[in-house]
């Protein structure tokens, strides 16, 4: 079950990708089992961090990347000022040959609430500079507006802290986001579990990024796989058009025709 | 005269180390590598005649998992 099809497509700075959901990397038990989850997903974008080289790292994480044809987000994780995202950024582009960038201002180290004064300034900087700029922001659609009109190829509003799992706290302010933006929305950081990521759709968000809720799962496949569904799942229920919530019931059963029936008898 | 640092850390640079010999020593490939300067991005164009001096600070990146 596709969520991106040539007839609901999803596109992200001009790039047709074959699915709305993003994947973390950060959080996986080994190279093996993240391999394993990015497959079940079928994603087409993975983040990764940029940090100083380990030589005692065997592994490459952007050969595993490019062999299974996934495309590199990198982020600028970490970074508490606008002048360490740009930086990093910039040694990102250079590194992966991309001019995407994640772009992560966190503001406060106990909740990793982003920082919208230096995420704003940030994003000017690397618009200015040609990246394609998807920002990590809070939930407020005000900044998300700031964000769109400094040239931000997307904006990406978190349900809930990163890596705590509460799902989507204020599912009112991520409708005010979508309704407002003429970018995609995509719900980053806060999922827990596949229906955290059903709402995010259906609440009308283009993707979901969804790291630690399969990185940290007891068995990370199986969950990526969940996510791919789920996604496509709120796509679908998005697209269709939902009922309108109701204090009392509907009756779905006609009652004409009903046995004792009589004439008079108006239905319920 | 302040040390020369590596990611942080202080390091013995020979005279005419350039970044790209820098990189060959700390990367078993300079693949996904980038390269800061003082702060700045070098090119990885640039990598084999860009010299290092005493006092300079590198920091040389890489992918990491990550969010």
């Amino acid at each position: 079950m596709p969520d991106a099809t040539p007839a609901d497509p999803f596109v992200l700075a001009g790039t047709e990708l074959p699915s709305r959901l993003l994947l973390g990397t950060g959080g996986m038990r080994s190279p093996e089992s993240l391999a394993a989850a990015l497959v079940a997903s079928g994603t087409a974008v993975a983040t990764v961090a940029v940090r100083r080289v380990d030589p005692g790292t065997r592994h490459s994480l952007v050969d595993l990347l490019e062999g299974l044809g996934i495309r590199i987000l990198p982020n600028t994780a970490g970074c508490f000022t606008a002048a360490d995202a740009v930086l990093t950024a910039r040694l990102a582009r250079e590194a992966f040959h991309t001019d995407w960038v994640k772009l992560e201002v966190i503001g406060d180290d106990r909740t990793l609430l982003p920082d919208p004064i230096e995420l704003v300034d940030a994003a000017e900087q690397l618009v200015d500079d040609g990246f394609v700029v998807l920002p990590y922001c809070g939930d407020d659609p005000v900044v998300a507006r700031r964000l769109e009109q400094v040239g931000c190829a997307a904006v990406m509003p978190l349900g809930a802290p990163i890596g705590s799992g509460l799902g989507i706290r204020n599912p009112h302010n991520i409708e005010l986001i979508v309704g407002e933006a003429t970018v995609p929305v995509i719900l980053d950081a806060g999922i827990g579990t596949a229906s955290d990521a059903c709402l995010a759709m259906e609440l009308g968000c283009s993707a979901v990024l969804v790291a630690s809720a399969v990185t940290r799962a007891e068995d990370p496949a199986r969950m990526a796989a969940a996510m791919r569904h789920a996604v496509a799942a709120g796509r679908g229920a998005r697209l269709a058009g939902r009922i309108t919530p109701r204090f009392v019931a509907e009756a779905s059963s006609d009652f004409a025709g009903l046995i004792g029936d009589t004439p008079l008898r108006e239905g319920a | 005269m302040s040390r020369t640092t590596v990611n942080g850390a202080p390091a013995d640079l020979a005279p005419g180390t350039t970044v790209a010999d820098l990189v060959a020593t700390r990367c078993a490939s300079p693949r996904g590598v980038a390269v800061a300067l003082n702060g700045e991005v070098v090119p990885r164009s640039t990598w084999g005649s860009t010299a290092l001096a005493t006092g300079d600070d590198i920091e040389i990146v890489t992918a990491a998992a990550g969010g």
